[in-house]
Formats: structure tokens, C-alpha cells, sequence
């Protein structure tokens, strides 16, 4: 037993340096160019079981392996990338080292073998099925517009919801009461709020059409700017410019719930026979349908939110699901170029069906480079 | 001419950021995070036209007398008391070398005191009325009129009782079967609604961009 141990102290001089070197060659770090950007980026990649226990791991980069490295960053010991955009020029060769101070107080350096260079990328590879998929949807979409625009007849499914519009303007219109119309918390920038305004011009000829009073309490100024033109314009295009009020399309607050509480106020108060809630709606959705529910107003929603679809479809009489609120400017307007774009949208997702069904066959079979070339990045 | 500029503005800026999203060269970076922060900028001046349309809805509504004017006398002294001490005063102490600890809108402050003690406290009321609407409308459509209403209590029933500890301790059947209904019908359902929400706005979007659907501009 001393014998073995003598043995071993004779070996623990030459042990030791070897301990305290940096890690050996088979420690990796890789360094390359990232994938996809303009350029100016270079990543770094180690491995965990390299560094372990670091407190921190400081990275450092030099333009030649002789010359002197600077430190270019460092992240906490439990990373094991980094990603270098500091002042780094394309095209120029970077040799790169990572010091990881170990929390026992030592250090381990691993340099890279090889130099590393940013350079631009024209294209976005990784986007390149998102290229795919909205040049094929743009195409069936111009493909049934331009066969409209021929002539040709096109059979849309009838949607309740939309139906609906007419009767419940006429109910309001009966009963003497104002029409409520929202168009949501979307800004102008938001396609759903888009929808809306698109559906409000159809609503406002025809409370023009009825000399009905249409009220528009808006959240965003842009919105109700734009608003207030779609109504006049439906207003001037009935020939009734003098029942057009401007004061009927205000801005209330971009405060969510004192949006809601003043539209509540306004069902209390005026007791619409209509309310409309056209766009997009968060939290507010079953506040405002329940509020208008309660008022016994005829109620027609229409979001592209899902999370608060079920809260219309409980509160309201009809509502548009999705992607009916888009196709409803469409329907109403009975433009043959509109209506082409809606069916250009159904031969889109009967594709996308086809897809899915080759997707799951393709995974079945243990095929994953199908289900992998539908990861976005 | 009139329209023709904004439809050749919104085709150029709806192609450039369209291909902007395919092509990562910085200088197309930088113009898209330039047109976000002018977005930015020209929201800010249309609150001047909301601050204007509200000061004017409620103002006519006080000078007509009408019934409900005492929510507009609120609204209205509500604006000046913010604008007052948010903006008018911190201004004038600027200007003439004063400070009433008052203005302004950190700590102490009355802009912040409102904030804080009324606002905040309103909006919290607003929400909390949803925890009412939530159990009202759930009542609504959960009354048993057809099978599909069966079914949908029938699987409430199943969820609601496997999301608490109560199913867990009963069998461990509920927590399994609340989320089988959560990720594979309702994921489904969910999916092909985004499924056709995204190809709406793909649709949308084509048609703006090709001025197809220009109602945004007003008219037809």
C-alpha cells in the first residue's frame, strides 16, 4: 500500500501542470458565421461539460491566432453560446478563446482551431417555406380574382352572421334606437380592424339608407379619424350628407376597461336596438356582449381572436368566426373581385387539408424531414 | 390623383415590407425599424384629434343640458385636473423657476396620486366585473336545449373538475380526460380557426396591397 502511494507522489509533479493547463484537445469551441442576417454576427458554441461549475465565461477575439485578444463579452457560466455583434467587420477572419473562471477559483481556456468570418446573407433560408406558402396563396387568390374579374360566376356559402346585418339594422330602425357599432381595441395597423372599417361603411349606407343614428365609440384616434371619413363618404354616397353627425364617431379612451365602461354606459343610457363588435377584442369581449345582452339589443360579433370567440358565441346572436370577419366586407359589398379573394382562401385551405394529410402519412412513416421543412424560423 | 397617391404609397411600402422579411441586409433593418418609430410618431399627433374630439363631444353635451351631462362635467374636470397638474404646471415651473412638489408625474404628485388611487383602482373594478359576466354567460350556454349543448356541459363538467386538486383526489381519470379535451379537440378547433384566420390576412393584405380593398381610404 506505501509502495503504491510513493509510486503515485513520484507521478503527482508531472500530474499537477496538467491539471492547471487549459482543457485538452478534445474541448471544442466552434465559432461560425450566424445563419441568415445581414451580416456583422459571428456565433460561438462550447460545450457544457467543458466549462462546468463556472461562475463565468469571459469570451475573447483577436483577427490574428498570435496577435492579442481583446475581450469581447462574457455570460454566466451556465451558457453555452454567444453570439458576437460588437464591431465585428464581414468578411474578416476572427480567432476567438473562452476563459471560463470556475467556481473552485481555477480557469480552463479553449481557443478555436479554425477562424470564424461574418458575412451578409441576400436570403432568409430559414423563411423560405413562408416564401413558398404566401406565393401560393397570393397566386390562387389573384387566379380566382382575375377569373371574376372575367365573368365568371362564384358560389360563396351563405354566413348568418353577415345575413344578418340587414335585418338587424332594420330592427333599430323600427324600433326608433341608435345603432352601436365597435371596432375593438385593434389599431389601424391590425388587418382585423381593417375588417371592421370595411364592414362599417356596408353598415353606415344602410343606416343612411334608414335614417338611422349610428353611433361609433373608438379607442384609437387614428381609427376614429378614418372612421369618421368611411361614414361620411357612406353617408354623401346615399345622398344624405345632412344626417351625417361627425359627433356620432368619437374617441372615448385607449384605456381597455375605460373603454368598456364607457361603451357599457353608452348601452345603459341610449339603449341601442344594435350592437356590432367587429375586430379585435381582448378581455373586454364578454364585458361589452354581456352589458348589451342584458340591454336586449340584437347582437352580431365577429373577431379574429380565439381565446374570446366562445365568449361572443354565448352573448351575442350571431357572430363571424375567424376568418369571416375578413370575408365579410367581401360578401357584403358583392364585388366579383372581393368575392374572387374568398375563393382563393378556400382553395388555399383545401390545399393546406392535402398538406396536413401528407404531413401526418409522412410522419407516420417516419419520414420528419416533411414536418421539419414546416419549422419557421 | 387623390387616391392614387395613397394606393401607390401603400403598394410600395406593403411590397418593401413584405420583402423585407426575406431579405436580413441591414439597411433594410434599418428602414423598417424607422417606419415603426414614424408609426410611433404620427400615433402620438392623432391623440390631438381625439383629445379634440372628446373635449368637444362632452362640451356640446354640457352646453345642450343634456340628462346625462353630469358624466361629461366628470370627464371634462377629470382632463383639466391631469392636464393641469401633469403638463400646464411642471411648464410654467420651467418657466418662472418654481417648484410646488405637486406637479409632474413621479412620486407624490397629484397626476400620480390619481393614477394610482383612483384609475387604477376603477379598472380593476371593470375586470373583476368579468369573474360575474363569466359565470352568467356560462349558465346561459350551458342550459341542456340539444345535444350539442349536452355535450358541451359534459365536457365543462370534465374540465372544470380535473383543473382543480378536487379531481386529482377523486380519480386521477379527471386531470386526464380535462387534458385530452384541452390539447386534442379544443388545440384542433383552435388551430384550423388560425389556420383560416392567416390565410384571411394573407388575403386581406394582398387585396390592400393591390388596392383591391381600398375602403380604409373612405368610400367604395
Amino acid at each position: 500500500m506505501r509502495r503504491r502511494i510513493a509510486d503515485a507522489l513520484i507521478f503527482l509533479p508531472a500530474i499537477v501542470p496538467i491539471l492547471l493547463l487549459p482543457v485538452a484537445a478534445s474541448a471544442m469551441l466552434t465559432a461560425c458565421d450566424q445563419a441568415n442576417d445581414g451580416g456583422g454576427a459571428i456565433v460561438l458554441e462550447w460545450s457544457k461539460e467543458d466549462v462546468l461549475d463556472a461562475e463565468t465565461v469571459r469570451i475573447f477575439r483577436s483577427e490574428s491566432m498570435d496577435g492579442e485578444f481583446e475581450e469581447a463579452g462574457s455570460v454566466p457560466g451556465f451558457e453555452v453560446s454567444f453570439k458576437d455583434n460588437r464591431e465585428v467587420l464581414n468578411n474578416t477572419p476572427y480567432y476567438y478563446r473562452i476563459v471560463a473562471d470556475l467556481l473552485d477559483g481555477s480557469r480552463v481556456e479553449i481557443s478555436t482551431t479554425s477562424p470564424a468570418m461574418a458575412s451578409v446573407q441576400y436570403f432568409h433560408l430559414g423563411r423560405l417555406n413562408i416564401l413558398i406558402g404566401s406565393l401560393l396563396t397570393s397566386f390562387l387568390v389573384m387566379l380566382f380574382i382575375y377569373k371574376a374579374r372575367a365573368g365568371q360566376e362564384l358560389y360563396i356559402r351563405p354566413i348568418a352572421g353577415i345575413e344578418a346585418v340587414d335585418e338587424a339594422i332594420g330592427r333599430a330602425t323600427e324600433m326608433g334606437k341608435p345603432i352601436l357599432y365597435v371596432s375593438g381595441l385593434g389599431s389601424i395597423a391590425d388587418i382585423a380592424t381593417l375588417a371592421a372599417i370595411s364592414i362599417l361603411g356596408r353598415v353606415a349606407r344602410k343606416a343612411a339608407e334608414y335614417d338611422t343614428p349610428l353611433l361609433v365609440p373608438c379607442r384609437d384616434p387614428i381609427v376614429m379619424t378614418v372612421q369618421q371619413e368611411i361614414v361620411k363618404e357612406a353617408y354623401m354616397s346615399m345622398s344624405r350628407p345632412d344626417a351625417y353627425r361627425e359627433e356620432n364617431i368619437f374617441y372615448i379612451t385607449d384605456s381597455q376597461f375605460g373603454y368598456v365602461a364607457a361603451v357599457d354606459g353608452i348601452m345603459i343610457r341610449e339603449k341601442p336596438a344594435t350592437n356590432f363588435y367587429m375586430g379585435m377584442f381582448f378581455a373586454e369581449s364578454l364585458l361589452l356582449a354581456e352589458t348589451g345582452a342584458s340591454t336586449g339589443a340584437i347582437q352580431i360579433a365577429g373577431t379574429d381572436m380565439v381565446t374570446q370567440i366562445p365568449f361572443f358565441i354565448t352573448s351575442c346572436d350571431y357572430t363571424l368566426i375567424g376568418e369571416e370577419l375578413y370575408a365579410a366586407g367581401a360578401y357584403l359589398s358583392g364585388e366579383p373581385l372581393l368575392l374572387g379573394s374568398l375563393k382563393g382562401q378556400d382553395w388555399t385551405k383545401f390545399a393546406i387539408v392535402i398538406l396536413v394529410m401528407a404531413g401526418i402519412l409522412a410522419t407516420f412513416f417516419g419520414f420528419d424531414a416533411v414536418q421539419d421543412w414546416f419549422i419557421t424560423q | 390623383m387623390q387616391r392614387q397617391v395613397p394606393l401607390s404609397l401603400c403598394f410600395l411600402a406593403g411590397v418593401f415590407m413584405f420583402v423585407q422579411f426575406f431579405i436580413p441586409v441591414k439597411w433594410m433593418e434599418t428602414i423598417y425599424s424607422e417606419a415603426l418609430t414614424w408609426a410611433i410618431v404620427i400615433s402620438f399627433f392623432a391623440y390631438f384629434l381625439g383629445l379634440f374630439s372628446l373635449v368637444r363631444l362632452h362640451a356640446n353635451k354640457v352646453k345642450r343640458n343634456q340628462p346625462d351631462k353630469i358624466y361629461s362635467v366628470v370627464t371634462l374636470a377629470g382632463l383639466a385636473v391631469m392636464l393641469f397638474f401633469g403638463l400646464v404646471l411642471p411648464l410654467a415651473g420651467l418657466v418662472f423657476g418654481f417648484d410646488t412638489g405637486l406637479d409632474g408625474i413621479g412620486e407624490g404628485t397629484v397626476v400620480n396620486w390619481v393614477f394610482y388611487h383612483m384609475q387604477v383602482p376603477m379598472q380593476a373594478t371593470m375586470f373583476s366585473i368579468l369573474a360575474f359576466y363569466i359565470a352568467s354567460a356560462a349558465y346561459r350556454a350551458f342550459r341542456i336545449k340539444n345535444l350539442e349543448a349536452a355535450l358541451l356541459l359534459f365536457a365543462a363538467i370534465l374540465v372544470m373538475i380535473g383543473r382543480v386538486p378536487l379531481g386529482h383526489a377523486i380519480s386521477e381519470f379527471f386531470p386526464d380526460a380535462a387534458n385530452w379535451i384541452l390539447t386534442v379537440p379544443n388545440l384542433a378547433t383552435k388551430r384550423g380557426i388560425m389556420i383560416g384566420v392567416g390565410l384571411g390576412m394573407i388575403s386581406m393584405s394582398l387585396k390592400i396591397i393591390l388596392g383591391i380593398e381600398r375602403h380604409y381610404l373612405g368610400g367604395d
